[in-house]
């Protein structure tokens, strides 16, 4: 008896050793899941700390105000002068242009999409739209370069086809991807009873669409609209390929133009590391990390409040 | 001549030692960074050079003139190449990490200035493209051309060619009416690429451009530049630039630490030597004698 | 009414139908007029030699390539930095997190890290990757580089692919006795697999097919041979493309064509995979 007792002690020790050795083994694990999941915070804390470490000191040489509101941009010249509003005016008239064009035909098309397109139609459409979402920006600068510019030059007249104008189409092609995506998961959010309800009380397909699915997925369509602005702001390679490059303050969209993030691209090759060129491209950095920093977080909320709006 | 000439400098480079003979076979590697201009011709030297020393590695990249200076300094490159010379704050920088630049002109570049075929005009001063890139001249008709609007294109500041051409046309270093304090003009296009300005130019019969010799191609004019006004007008070419005839002519340089040795300096006599320099026309650009 | 006649409603109903379908059309004609214009006119420089031999002449001859290669070395070296750790986020956010600030703040960072610009990130790389860890115009650099933009999409497709699975099914397994973290290695994510999948390929798509970040960090223009090391420097298809539209005097028009069509090739058949990878995973689960 008292054998069996201390076989059952010892069988009794040893899996509990086992499970304290199985335990630890799960802590271990689970602390390097813990660790991934702060690599996130670290990562953006770090791009946000480069940053600011090698992009304030351009604010030592030149004051805020005059950065921002300065509109001569001569980082090579003996002594160099940075002032951005050219570019971030540019940025402002290309986002302008691009979501002036894939908002429209966006959410219309997510609405045919998600509303009135028989499912063979959805079936084909969906598989080229994601074609078109996976197209690099380079391929989309070069096709702007070779074939749209001329176009635009010939159509408005203008003294040359890389403007602003024609960069904002290219960028109108690569936010339609998601500003269609959101918006159809958005009006597919909204529940069936609501459009049911509008059908009983006699109104067309149409009406329904105009007075009952759109204003209930309006929020998912602010927050998809956003995320294409947020596209369309951060977007370098075609811009650079495309909108023209002059320094000038654009004062109309047809203008050829230099965005933030092509100035940056235009000068960080030839900067002296830690010079006064670089710190002032960290500053543009900066600004333009900021921006799109705040039209995203902005999509996110009203994303989260759309979700929660629905949720059953 | 050319050839007598260059049969002289590859003398000249041979007397500098030959890397091959008693230790065996040349070998190491090499990293070039710098100026996009310079880029298609070391990668051509670079080629024909691991072709015939089969254990020597050779990396080329061009990202600008002042990457490649600063990789220099920071240790991290054996040689740079460069489409402008280096300044005072970056020796100054160099010297402080304990670099010492070196530099060497491996070849000489003509900027052509170019427009449309259709466009009249056929010669301008130095005085007049100055106007033209400052935005005082907005008009063809201004200097003799027709009446429309001149699209100005440039290279944006990433290139040597950039500040090269500023300080020599722009600002007109050299000439009486020498003014440092003037700028590009609002409306000059600043372009990442040669190529994309070439082919602007090709197609708007209003553009002006100026690409280095090698980027000219049937599609668009070169113009005679007159330094005065009572100077000849010179077109750009392999001979004008040579002789000095040609205004706007800049080097293009190899800057290394101190003075190259071993299978760097191995490979720099060979860009300099007549067999290096004959690849230099097939580039595009100018070879130095 | 007379029939045959419709109403004023049934006349704006289709004039918005057809404003519709218009604004679809316009979305998938372009597409196919930028694909058919690569193919088209690129297809003439694509040969066994252009894409097996290195560029010579400057890349006006020869092939394409380290440029290949160095893309795929560049895809491998973001999906092994930003997989692991991507899953691994994605598991903590979805089993293991609290409501609390921590929570909050990475979900946060999640946002916002998808939202940066290319360009930002690759001044990200250079100021960290390149200087300050001294690792120099890499391989290194850039995969880490574009494995911290790759993270977000990572942690995002992970933790909806772990979320997917039913609840019922971790439930039965903590019921017959399985600690959490067996379940998950066992049951959860075999069963996001698929998901976590798709996610790492669109990164790969992603990483093939991006610029801004390695023409900072610094690809190379000509490279004697293929990167041997980490440490090595790198050639890559989109930059090459940049470059080659831009830099080289004399190049042929076919020339260029051909490295975008050899691009849009590689970036699409990753996407084309992955858009298998979830159909099939989807299929399976309607089968089972």
């Amino acid at each position: 008896m008292l054998e069996q007792a201390s076989k059952a002690t010892t069988a009794m020790s040893l899996k509990k050793g086992l499970q304290r050795r199985w335990r630890l083994g799960e802590k271990f694990i689970e602390s390097w899941i813990l660790l991934a999941g702060i690599l996130t915070i670290v990562v953006l804390l770090g791009i946000i700390a480069l940053l600011l470490k090698e992009g304030l000191p351009a604010f030592w040489y030149t004051p805020p105000w005059e950065f921002f509101f300065g509109t001569k941009w001569y980082p090579v010249s003996e002594p160099p002068t940075f002032g951005i509003m050219p570019f971030f005016v540019a940025t402002l008239w290309i986002t302008l242009v691009a979501t002036a064009i894939s908002v429209p035909v966006g959410v219309a098309c997510a609405a045919y999409l998600a509303e009135v397109a028989p499912a063979k139609v959805r079936e084909t459409v969906k598989p080229i739209i994601e074609i078109l979402a996976g197209i690099p920006s380079v391929v989309m600068g070069f096709i702007g370069l070779m074939l749209l510019s001329p176009l635009v030059q010939s159509a408005f007249n203008l003294n040359t086809g890389l403007s602003g104008f024609t960069a904002g189409i290219m960028l109108s092609l690569m936010s339609l991807p998601i500003i269609i995506s959101v918006s159809e998961d958005a009006l597919r959010a909204v529940p069936d009873d609501f459009r049911q309800a509008a059908y009983a009380l006699g109104s067309t397909k149409w009406e329904t669409i105009r007075h009952v699915s759109i204003p209930g997925a309006l929020s998912g369509i602010t927050a998809a609209i956003m995320l294409g602005v947020g596209r369309a702001i951060g977007e370098t390679m075609t811009v650079l390929m495309v909108a023209g490059g002059a320094l000038a303050v654009p004062i109309s969209p047809t203008e050829p133009m230099m965005p933030m993030t092509a100035a940056i691209a235009s000068g960080i090759g030839n900067a002296v590391r830690g010079g006064l060129q670089y710190q002032a491209l960290f500053a543009i950095g900066l600004i333009l990390f900021v921006v799109t920093l705040a039209v995203n977080l902005i999509a996110d909320k009203v994303l989260e409040r759309q979700k929660r709006k629905f949720a059953r | 001549m050319v050839l007598l000439v260059g049969l002289v400098v590859s003398l000249v480079g041979c007397g500098g030692g030959d890397n091959t003979g008693d230790e065996g076979e040349l070998a190491g590697s090499i990293k070039i960074i710098g100026s996009n201009t310079v880029t298609p011709l070391s990668s051509v030297w670079a080629e024909e050079f691991m072709s015939m020393h089969s254990k020597v590695n050779i990396a080329v990249s061009g990202p600008g003139s002042g990457a490649g200076i600063a990789a220099l300094i920071n240790g991290t490159t054996d040689i740079c190449q460069a489409s402008r010379t280096i300044k005072q704050q970056e020796i100054d920088q160099a010297k402080a990490n304990g670099v010492e630049p070196y530099e060497i002109q491996v070849a000489t570049d003509a900027l052509s200035v170019v427009v449309h075929p259709s466009n009249p005009v056929s010669e301008l001063t130095i005085v007049q493209l100055s106007a033209i890139y400052t935005g005082k001249i907005t008009n063809w008709n201004e200097v003799g051309g027709n009446d429309a609007a001149i699209v100005v294109i440039s290279r944006d500041t990433n290139s040597g060619t950039h500040v090269f051409f500023k300080e020599h046309v722009v600002q007109m270093q050299g000439l009486p009416t020498e003014d440092k304090s003037l700028e590009y003009g609002g409306d000059v296009l600043m372009l990442p690429s040669t190529e994309e300005g070439v082919s602007q130019v090709a197609s708007n019969p209003k553009a002006i451009f100026y690409p280095g010799l090698g980027y000219v191609t049937e599609e668009v004019k070169p113009i005679a530049v007159k330094k005065t006004a009572d100077s000849a007008g010179v077109l750009p070419s392999v001979q004008t630039a040579l002789d000095g005839t040609y205004p706007i002519a800049r080097p293009l340089l190899f800057y290394t630490n101190g003075t190259p040795t071993g299978v760097i300096k191995a490979f720099v006599d060979y860009c300099r030597s007549s067999e290096g320099q004959g690849k230099v026309t097939e580039v595009g650009y100018v070879p130095l004698k | 009414m007379r029939a045959g006649a419709i109403s004023k409603r049934q006349f704006s109903q289709r004039t918005a139908f057809s404003l519709l379908i218009i604004a679809t059309i316009i979305v998938v004609i372009p597409v196919f007029a930028i694909v058919l214009q690569i193919i088209i006119n690129g297809a003439s420089a694509i040969s066994g030699d252009f894409i097996t031999q290195a560029p010579s002449q400057a890349g006006k001859a020869g092939g394409i390539l380290p440029a290949i290669v160095g893309t795929f070395y560049l895809m491998l070296g973001t999906i092994l930095f930003a997989l692991p750790l991507g899953v691994m986020a994605g598991i903590y956010l979805t089993e293991y997190a609290k409501e609390n600030w921590l929570t909050k703040s990475i979900n946060l960072a999640i946002v916002n890290l998808a939202g940066v610009p290319s360009i930002v990130y690759g001044l990200f790389g250079l100021g960290v990757f390149v200087l300050l860890f001294h690792f120099g115009m890499s391989l290194l650099s850039a995969s880490l580089t574009l494995a911290c933009q790759a993270l977000a999409m990572t942690v995002t497709t992970s933790r909806e692919a772990i979320l997917a699975v039913p609840r019922e099914y971790r439930e039965g397994s903590l019921a017959v006795g399985a600690t959490r973290w067996q379940t998950i290695r066992h049951l959860v994510l075999p069963q996001a697999f698929p998901g976590i999948l798709t996610g790492a390929v669109l990164a790969m798509s992603r990483a093939a097919g991006e610029t801004a970040p390695i023409l900072v960090v610094g690809a190379a223009f000509l490279l004697p041979g293929l990167p041997q090391s980490p440490f090595d420097q790198f050639m890559a298809l989109p930059y090459h493309l940049y470059t080659v539209a831009a830099h080289v005097p004399g190049m042929p028009k076919s020339t260029i064509w051909g490295v975008a069509l050899v691009l849009l090739v590689v970036v699409l058949s990753f996407n084309v995979l992955a858009t298998i990878i979830r159909l099939r995973a989807r299929q399976r689960r309607l089968n089972a």
